[in-house]
Formats: C-alpha cells, sequence, structure tokens
C-alpha cells in the first residue's frame, strides 16, 4: 500500500492508451457503425418507397383497367347501334327497291295495256273498214274516211 | 503457501510485487547490508515500504498494461475489419459497448469534444479487465509466481491504490487542461473565486471551498475504485483461509455478487469522470 512510482507509470500507461484508442480504435468502430445505421435507414426508406410505388402502381392499373372496360363497353354499344342501323337501312333499302320493281312492272304491264289496246283498235278499225266495204261493195277511201273511223276506233 | 499464520497469509496477500531503490547502509531481512544504493526487488513488505517513492509495483504494472492491451487489441482487431453489412458476434460486442459508452457520453457531457468518448471508452473497458481479474481465485496466479521465485504477486492492479490513483491522476490532469483550455486562466480562476458565492468579500471562503472541491474529484475516483475492490479482494482471502470444503459456500456467492461490482464500479468511474470533465467544460 505504498505510493511509489506505479503511480506515474500507471498514469503515461493510461495517456498511451487513450490516445491509442482515440487514434486508432474509435473512428473505424464509429464510423462502420454510422454507415451501418445510415443503411439500414435508405433500406427502410427505400422500402417504404417502394410499397408506396407499388400502391401507386396498383391504383393506376385498377383505373387502367376500369378505363378499358369502359371504353370497351361503350365500343361495343356502338356496335350494336350501328348492326342495329344497318339492318334497318338495309331493311329500308330493300322495300323501296322492291317498291321500285313493282312500280317499274307495274309501268310496263300500263305501257304494255296501251300498246296491246292500240293495236286492238288499229286492228278493229281494219276490220271495221273490210266489214263495211264489204257490206257497202264499195271501197271506201281510207283517206276520206279516216277522220271517222279514227272516232270510231276512240269508241271503242 | 509462504506464509503460516492467517494473519500473515492475508499481509503477504497485499503486499505487491515492488522493485525499488534501497538506500545506502539498509540493513535487509536476511540480515546483509546493502553497501551502496541499489535498484533491486524487495523481498519483504517492510523492504518494500523502506524503498519510499522510488519503487515500482511491477505485478500492478504488468498486469495493468496487459489488461489494455488485451482491450487495446481485441477492440483494434475488430476495428480493423469493422464491416458495415451484417456484424459479426464479437464485432457486435464492441459496437454494444460503444454505444453504451455513446449513450452515456450523450447523456452526461454537454461540450463538443472528440477526445471524451474514447476516453471514456478506454477508462470503461480497462478498469472492468482489471478488476476482472479478481474473479481468478487468490492463490491461482501467486503460487505460479511463487514457483517461478517471486515472493509477492498481487495480480488485480485496481487493488493497488497507484493504479487507481494513477488513472485518476491522468482524468484530473485532462480536467486542469480542458478547465484552462475553455474558460482560460483567467475564468478559471473567477470560476473558482466567485462560486459558490458571488461576493468579493468570500473570495477566500470560495477558493479554498473550490479547491478543495476540484482536488477531491480525483480523490474520491480513486478511492472508491480502489476503497470497493480492496475490500472485495479481502473478503476473498479470507474466505480462502476457511476450510476447503466450505469454501464455495462463500466464494461463489461473493463471486458472482462480484460480478455486479466490477461491472459497477467500471461504469461509476467512467460516467464521473465523464462529469468531471463536463464540468471543466462549462463556461459561466
Amino acid at each position: 500500500m505504498n505510493i511509489n512510482l506505479t503511480l506515474i507509470g500507471q498514469t503515461i500507461a493510461f495517456a498511451i492508451f487513450v490516445w491509442f484508442c482515440v487514434k486508432y480504435v474509435w473512428p473505424p468502430i464509429t464510423e462502420a457503425m454510422s454507415a451501418r445505421q445510415k443503411k439500414i435507414a435508405d433500406g427502410l426508406s427505400a422500402a417504404d418507397r417502394a410499397s408506396l410505388d407499388l400502391e401507386l402502381a396498383q391504383e393506376k392499373a385498377s383505373k387502367e383497367m376500369q378505363k378499358a372496360k369502359e371504353e370497351s363497353a361503350a365500343l361495343i354499344d356502338q356496335a350494336n347501334k350501328r348492326a342495329a342501323q344497318i339492318v334497318e337501312a338495309s331493311k329500308d333499302d330493300a322495300r323501296k327497291e322492291g317498291e321500285k320493281i313493282i312500280e317499274q312492272a307495274r309501268a310496263e304491264i300500263q305501257q304494255e295495256r296501251v300498246q296491246a289496246r292500240d293495236a286492238l283498235r288499229a286492228e278493229v278499225a281494219a276490220i271495221a273498214i273490210a266489214g263495211a266495204e264489204k257490206i257497202l261493195e264499195t271501197s271506201v277511201d281510207a283517206k276520206a274516211h279516216s277522220e271517222m273511223l279514227d272516232k270510231l276506233a276512240a269508241e271503242l | 503457501m509462504a506464509a503460516g499464520t492467517p494473519v500473515e497469509y492475508i499481509k503477504h496477500h497485499l503486499t505487491n510485487l515492488t522493485y525499488g531503490k534501497l538506500p545506502e547502509g539498509y540493513e535487509r531481512a536476511d540480515g546483509t547490508v546493502v553497501e551502496e544504493a541499489t535498484w533491486t526487488m524487495a523481498r519483504t513488505g517492510q523492504e518494500a515500504m523502506d524503498m519510499g517513492f522510488m519503487a515500482v509495483h511491477v505485478d500492478t504494472m504488468g498486469w495493468s498494461i496487459a489488461m489494455g492491451v488485451l482491450f487495446l487489441g481485441l477492440f483494434r482487431f475488430v476495428a480493423k475489419r469493422a464491416t458495415t453489412d451484417t456484424p459479426s458476434g464479437l464485432q457486435n460486442f464492441v459496437e454494444m459497448t460503444v454505444e453504451f459508452i455513446q449513450n452515456i457520453v450523450r447523456d452526461v457531457f454537454h461540450g463538443r469534444n472528440p477526445l471524451i468518448a474514447p476516453l471514456a471508452l478506454t477508462l470503461f473497458v480497462w478498469i472492468f479487465l482489471m478488476n476482472s481479474l479478481k474473479l481468478i481465485p487468490v492463490d491461482y496466479i501467486p503460487s505460479i509466481a511463487h514457483a517461478m521465485g517471486l515472493e509477492y504477486f498481487k495480480i488485480v492492479p485496481t487493488t493497488d491504490p497507484n493504479g487507481t490513483f494513477g488513472i485518476a491522476l491522468g482524468v484530473f490532469l485532462l480536467i486542469l487542461f480542458y478547465s484552462f483550455k475553455v474558460k482560460g486562466a483567467g475564468g478559471f480562476a473567477k470560476e473558482l473565486s466567485f462560486t459558490p458565492f458571488n461576493h468579493w468579500s468570500l473570495v477566500p471562503f470560495n477558493l479554498v471551498l473550490e479547491l478543495l472541491a476540484l482536488i477531491i474529484k480525483p480523490i474520491s475516483l480513486a478511492l472508491r475504485l480502489f476503497g470497493n475492490m480492496y475490500a472485495g479482494e479481502v473478503i476473498f482471502i479470507l474466505i480462502a483461509l476457511l476450510p476447503l470444503w466450505i469454501q464455495w459456500s462463500l466464494n461463489v456467492p461473493w463471486a458472482i455478487f462480484h460480478l455486479l461490482v466490477i461491472t459497477l464500479q467500471a461504469f461509476i468511474f467512467t460516467t464521473l469522470a465523464v462529469v468531471y470533465l463536463s464540468a471543466a467544460h462549462e463556461d459561466h
């Protein structure tokens, strides 16, 4: 229990140890620690960001999906309408065409009837003249009596 | 052991291996007279005492330096291969210690000084290692030393007042250094003269009070550690005097209790040193 030079020796040893610790031990350890801390914090924030991104992407995807659905529904609607229109239009066309054909046929018939009547009339006129000639036994001047004959023909 | 009676046994165990200078004409224990002043190993406690200040406790110095080197070696080993990835077990342990010290310093120290934290780390781990030497049974190392021809051998440096006062002296010098550096000589003198009573007529009183408070800081640091460790050591030695078959029943609880004391004393020394240094940094 004597106080002696050991005291000084111990102080010197202490000073050397502290110096060594300050210079060579403390900095690398604390640097590694804070670097790791930063790394972990970065990792965590990146993970946060990633999950946020994922959420956003999901939201966007569902929005897109919704939009696509709406678009396709609209498209189908339009197509249906268009199809109905086309069917309607073609029905209309067909009807018109039919009517037209009927009209034409009617006109043709009318025309043929007129022609037939004219022909018949002429023939009747001729027959009538022939008959009259026979009856009168004179020739009837066709030219002189044509007016009367035409009148007759018109009466038929 | 070398000693017969319990008193001799205890005395023997509490004597350091001393290498010192014997004065001229000194009569040694075996009757020979030293013709001129010589540096030699003390053979008895009396001789060690008579060597006075010019002596070195070889065991204290040796073991404290060994523990310091062990501490720095271990931590330097880890510091060199410190990785920012997943740390290994040893690195984890070292980082835990470092973080523990960082927390103490952050809580207690209010200045800005990159020296304080590593200083606290050194204090804590070094003192802890020196204290833990106490858990080695009291007769093991001294017996080996005795077989090697060394009469006295005391392995726990913190049971030697030189050991604890040496460290406290280092802390005290730092306190003085930073007091002068931060406050300046004038500021430091002013602080000593005008606290706690800020009146000119009380300057002498303040001065006495503050100087005492200043000087008591390292003394309290050193004596607290020394007292705790020394008392524990004495108890261990007393237990070792009991019959062999009963020793364990006292030895084991005391050792387990000392696991606490060892850590606690290292912690208290460190924290108080940081507190004192923090006070030295405070400029009023």
